[in-house]
């Protein structure tokens, strides 16, 4: 942990000398303190955002717009565990004018370290324009602006949009509030539970449903490009591996043949998606274009070689197998030669997951159910949480937070924060299993 | 009367000449309906006639299921051996697939809720081909015969406890309605 916190506050201190800003102002110290483990999070004021004149859009009045584009910022602050958040209700109103010159003295008083401030604009052709800025209260100084023109019915992206520039500004890390999950949504008795495809927000707004619930699916995954969805099906009985076209709608066979394909994965380039073919009682990893082709195996194992991902850069894949008597995590080289084993502790690994970053790797650990992550060579082991049949992690694309399933009869979504361990629910409207985080939305 | 006793001859042979462990004869009557808990699973959602159960036609899974020890057989956790036991009722389930040589049936393996979901699948693979080699060897033809994996997806019992564990480890020999 505290390594880290000197890292944010060295990045901290970084961004405040690249200021441009004529007074070399130095930014206040950031809290550090560590109490109980946990980092303490950062107070930020975040007032509802005003707008220069009502007006009607597709999406409601420019004023309630403001309010909620503020509201979401302050909530994608606080779900990171790195903000608290203070505001919107209980903050003085600012006006249109104050947007660009804040009430620092009176914001200080807050408490808070920082400010976000914003507005919300009709534009003539029916879009709007959403501002939001960046201050260091004590500084007085502006740290960002940014501003989106989007439709109106796409106001919820800008409010991320606004709270990921906040969140890379501050910690240096990447944004992930603009993504969306890909999962399955779970309803009804163990013994004939209806398992639907639904995405949604990565904060569970915009909900829909993808499949009917005819079928069985399982283990969604988004490509890179953010075009195609893959996923398994049990679509007349033959449970196999599916490619979903998200502009079309159209969902086709990625393999054909009769064999039981699963655990798909998409390379980096989405160029490729490797996945697992059971034949007569074997399971080996292969790898075929998204388009279609001739799949080509990568493993050749008289064990369960299965969950392979590949790394950030294409040319490795991590994957389990039990060839060796348990499930352990190997590593090969994205051609499959070259495999080795890399976990030793005690006990099962399982869904090895490359970090986006490519500085870790996460896996559900077996026997207890536990997500954890290790680096790629193997080392500096650590759990991050478990219990109640955590399994199945998958990263944020800024890879500092993972998401993954809870519970066996009831399935539910949780996400952890790597750092800190820190976990919280993520809402369904139903239960919910097999989550996959999406890249930054385009 | 002479053709008839000679047709009963021709049955009765027919009868043993299967090997038959419920020996059969022309004169007996149809197999009993099937009880209640026989069929608990195979019927389980159907609305059925007052007083009127199915009856279990030869070669229909009714008559699988009064026939056969069990339609399943039982696995260690993480494993896909065969026991005696299991042998014995694969054995009997051999015996009734070649009495009924039209029966084609799909074989699904299934496991507890232990492992990870994509290992399961890939574990009841191998179980469900466990059940579907024995019975090959016993003389059913492979064409007969297809397996799929649920994984733990589709729970016998839905308890998570050892019983509902031992349970849900299981490859099931399925036989059309």
């Amino acid at each position: 942990m505290k390594p880290l916190l000197a890292l944010l506050a060295l990045v901290l201190a970084s961004a405040g000398q690249a200021q441009t800003d004529p007074q070399p102002a130095e930014p206040p110290p950031l809290e550090v303190d560590v109490t109980g483990g946990q980092r303490a999070a950062l107070p930020i004021a975040v007032p509802y955002m005003p707008t220069p004149q009502e007006a009607a859009t597709a999406a409601g009045g420019t004023g309630a717009l403001g309010r909620q584009v503020a509201d979401i910022v302050a909530t994608d602050l606080r779900n990171s565990g790195l903000f608290t958040p203070i505001g919107p209700g209980g903050l003085h109103a600012v006006s249109f004018p104050q947007v660009t010159a804040p009430d620092f003295p009176y914001f200080a008083t807050t408490g808070a370290q920082n400010l976000v401030q914003g507005f919300v604009q009709a534009n003539a052709n029916g879009s709007i324009t959403v501002g939001c800025y960046l201050y260091d209260i004590a500084a007085q100084n502006e740290l960002t602006r940014q501003g989106y023109v989007i439709q109106p019915r796409d106001w919820r992206r800008a409010a991320h949009r606004c709270a990921d520039a906040i969140f890379s500004r501050l910690t240096g890390e990447g944004a992930y509030f603009d993504t969306r999950i890909v999962y399955v949504s779970e309803t009804g008795p163990a013994r004939r539970r209806i398992k639907r495809l639904a995405i949604m927000d990565y904060d569970g707004a915009n909900h829909r449903f993808l499949t009917n619930g005819q079928w069985t699916v399982l283990t969604p995954r988004f490509a890179p490009n953010q075009q195609t969805i893959t996923f398994m099906t049990y679509q007349d009985e033959r449970p196999r591996v599916m490619v979903y076209e998200l502009d079309s709608g159209r969902t086709r066979p990625l393999v054909a043949g009769p064999n039981m394909t699963f655990a798909p994965r998409y390379s980096p380039d989405s160029r490729y998606i490797i996945f697992s073919m059971a034949i007569g009682g074997n399971t080996d990893i292969y790898r075929i274009p998204v388009a279609g082709g001739t799949p080509q195996r990568l493993t050749n194992s008289p064990g369960i070689d299965t969950g392979g991902s590949y790394s950030p850069d294409g040319s490795r894949i991590v994957f389990e197998s039990d060839r060796g008597g348990s499930q352990q995590i190997y590593m090969m080289a994205a051609d499959g030669s070259n495999p080795r084993r890399i976990s030793f502790g005690g006990g099962g690994y399982a869904t090895p997951v490359w970090s986006p970053r490519g500085d870790l790797i996460a896996f559900t650990k077996t026997g207890g159910f536990r997500i954890g992550v290790m680096a790629p060579d193997g080392s500096g082991e650590r759990i991050l949480t478990g219990g109640g049949y955590a399994e199945g992690p998958t990263w944020a694309p800024n890879g500092r937070a993972i998401m993954f399933t809870r519970g066996a009869s009831q399935g539910e979504l949780w996400y952890v924060d790597v750092a800190s361990g820190a976990t919280r629910r993520v809402p369904t409207p139903l239960g919910g299993s097999d989550p996959a985080w999406s890249p930054l939305r385009p | 009367m002479k053709r008839l006793t000679s047709l009963a001859a021709i049955a009765l042979a027919l009868s043993l000449s299967a090997g038959c462990a419920h020996r059969r004869t022309a004169n007996e009557l149809p197999p009993e309906p099937p009880s209640a808990t026989a069929t608990a699973e195979a019927d389980e959602g159907q609305v059925q006639d007052n007083g009127i159960a199915p009856a279990a036609l030869p070669g229909s899974r009714a008559d699988f299921l009064q026939t056969v020890p069990s339609d399943r057989v039982f696995f260690d956790f993480d494993s896909f051996a065969l026991d005696d036991q299991d042998r014995t009722t694969l054995d009997a389930q051999a015996a009734w697939l070649t009495r009924n040589a039209t029966v084609r049936v799909t074989i699904e393996g299934h496991a507890d809720e232990r492992g990870t979901r994509e290992y399961n699948l890939a574990l009841g693979d191998r179980r469900a081909n466990a059940a579907r080699d024995y019975l090959e060897s016993r003389g059913i033809a492979a064409s007969r015969m297809q397996t799929i994996s649920w994984g733990k997806e589709r729970p016998a019992n839905p308890a998570s406890s050892e019983e509902a564990y031992a349970e849900n480890r299981r490859a099931v020999t399925v036989v059309p309605e």
